[in-house]
């Protein structure tokens, strides 16, 4: 019979820079950043393995080749590193690949950084370079933008579910409310119900508040095989019990039902279904809100609502610190800001600090399960995974 | 300049032509050879008569690069009346206002320049359905 101990993987450490402008900062100054945070946490842990989750370095710093140019600014030369990009979802697929390598016995220690630079560009180049993860034959090409297809896909679910036109405020409120204490988010104050309201229009029905912001950020997690745990670690370590990956089609209009994320709905499936957990178990859900209606769709497809009730959620606490099933903590995408890439590894050591109980005026009391989701494009790719805080005892 | 990559999609660009499944006669557009209903081979081309409905719709103010000039313009998603969903950007509104379910049919029009000396890329639009029966 196997060890069980020896056969999870476990988080051992935490890094991230705040999210915002970093002008003075380039991409590997910042991945640097997260990475010594992160192995500080694990007595300056030195990993076999490298995945650096990153979507347009090439595009935006001309700069490709990143698992290499990370392993040697990091002083990690030597170590197996590669890039992994999947889009908005490549935090969360480089976590995954992480996983399964310590998994395989190849490895016992890996190191996960999420690492993005958006700000060197202006915003038609980003929106560009945004633009290169959709279909660039029938969809980019006819001027879309990520912007007007959120826009697009809010609208059609507001029409087909007979939502109100303010449906989707309470994620934009509750995200801006936990980002007051976050100290790297990038936008640390509270809105009201009547400043979404009154909000800029970006491509009607889609206002300033129901997109994320995109900015420069770094966020690393360090891995371990549990049968490698280092002796002594300040924090208690965190299992990953559950991880999946799941595509769905490229173009939004190629999806069965544009209103239902299918690779987001299989993904949370196998995922708690390898923690042997149920749905009504996941104590929070840091999901992927880089747009207002892509966290409905995203609570409807992991089954915490009903198909078109994913905005009720928003509108009656049940994801606030306090409520039933808290969501973006610290902030999500919309307040702590999307930094691309790093995005995925931003929402697994907040939930992290979360279940280590390190989340100070953000902490969701008793929390010991998180369900952490990544999405890349119109939901084409999702990753998810499930943290698990076991008790001392190791029971 | 990317000549060849806008050439060899002529057919679906200025006709709308897409395929039809063999085993179980799905229409299906964007092209791409398997059917993405039952999984069969499906090669053989099909005429898509250009007419379907705006399943949603929006604005583009802030364009990608190649589209500022054109900036703000209409953008849809449009379900053909064969079946299939497309994204498109629409055109000839005049001042009619947009609304889910209004009838539209397929135009070319130029859809991106590059530069002055640059490239012109035509393709399809939709414009409200002329001689709409309401």
């Amino acid at each position: 019979m196997a060890n069980p101990i020896a056969e999870g993987i476990y988080i051992v450490g935490v890094g991230m820079t705040p999210v915002g402008e970093h002008w003075e900062t380039s991409l590997r100054h910042l991945a640097l950043e997260a990475i010594q945070a992160a192995r500080a946490e694990a007595g300056g842990l030195r990993p076999q393995l490298i995945y650096v989750a990153n979507m347009l370095a090439p595009a935006l710093s001309g700069q490709s080749h990143l698992g290499t140019l990370v392993a040697d600014f990091a002083g990690l030369r030597g170590a197996e590193a590669m890039t992994v990009e999947a889009a908005g979802a490549s935090g969360g697929a480089a976590l995954r690949q992480a996983y399964l390598a310590l998994r395989s016995g190849e490895a016992e220690a890996a190191l996960v950084v999420g690492v993005e630079k958006l700000t060197d560009k202006g915003s038609s180049e980003v929106e560009s370079a945004l633009a290169t993860a959709k279909d660039a034959d029938y969809e980019s090409v006819h001027g879309l933008t990520d912007t007007a297809q959120a826009a697009l896909w809010m609208r059609r679910y507001l029409h087909e579910h007979g939502a109100p036109a303010d449906a989707l405020a309470g994620f934009s409120l509750t995200a801006h409310r936990n980002a007051v204490t976050n100290s790297h988010a990038m936008y640390r104050r509270a809105i009201e119900a009547e400043d979404y309201r009154k909000a800029a229009m970006v491509s009607e029905p889609l206002n300033l508040y129901d997109a994320a912001p995109l900015a420069d950020g770094a966020a690393a997690v360090l891995l371990v095989r549990g049968d490698r745990l280092p002796p002594r670690l300040p924090h208690q370590p965190t299992r990953i019990a559950g991880s999946a990956m799941s595509t769905a089609a490229l173009a939004l209009h190629d999806q069965i039902d544009p209103l239902w994320m299918p690779a987001a709905a299989e993904s949370t499936r196998r995922a708690l279904q390898q923690a042997g957990l149920q749905p009504e178990e996941v104590q929070l859900f840091e999901l992927h809100d880089r747009f207002s209606v892509q966290a409905a769709l995203a609570l409807e497809a992991a089954g915490f609502a009903a198909r078109g009730q994913g905005w009720e959620l928003a509108q009656n606490g049940a994801i606030a610190l306090q409520g039933r099933l808290p969501v973006t903590t610290f902030g999500g995408s919309k307040a702590r800001g999307d930094a691309g890439g790093a995005t995925g590894l931003y929402q697994v050591a907040e939930a992290v600090l979360q279940l280590q109980g390190r989340a100070g005026e953000n902490q969701v009391f008793g929390a010991r399960v998180a369900l952490v989701q990544c999405l890349g494009g119109a939901g084409g790719t999702a990753a998810t995974h499930v943290l698990v805080q076991e008790s001392k005892t190791g029971e | 300049m990317e000549t060849s990559r806008h050439w060899r999609l002529r057919q679906q660009r200025y006709a709308l032509v897409g395929e039809v499944c063999p085993s179980c006669e799905q229409r299906i557009f964007p092209p791409r050879d398997l059917c993405p209903d039952c999984g069969e081979e499906a090669r053989e081309l099909y005429q898509f008569s250009g007419r379907g409905e705006v399943y949603s719709f929006t604005t583009v103010y802030q364009a990608p690069a190649g589209f500022e000039q054109e900036a703000p313009y209409p953008m849809a998603m449009v379900r053909l009346e064969e079946g299939p969903l497309v994204t498109a950007q629409l055109t000839d509104l005049g001042d009619r206002a947009v609304q889910i379910g209004m009838p539209v049919e397929m135009v070319t029009r130029k859809l991106r320049s590059d530069g002055e000396r640059g490239m012109l890329v035509y393709g399809y639009k939709f414009r409200p359905l002329l001689n709409a029966r309401s």
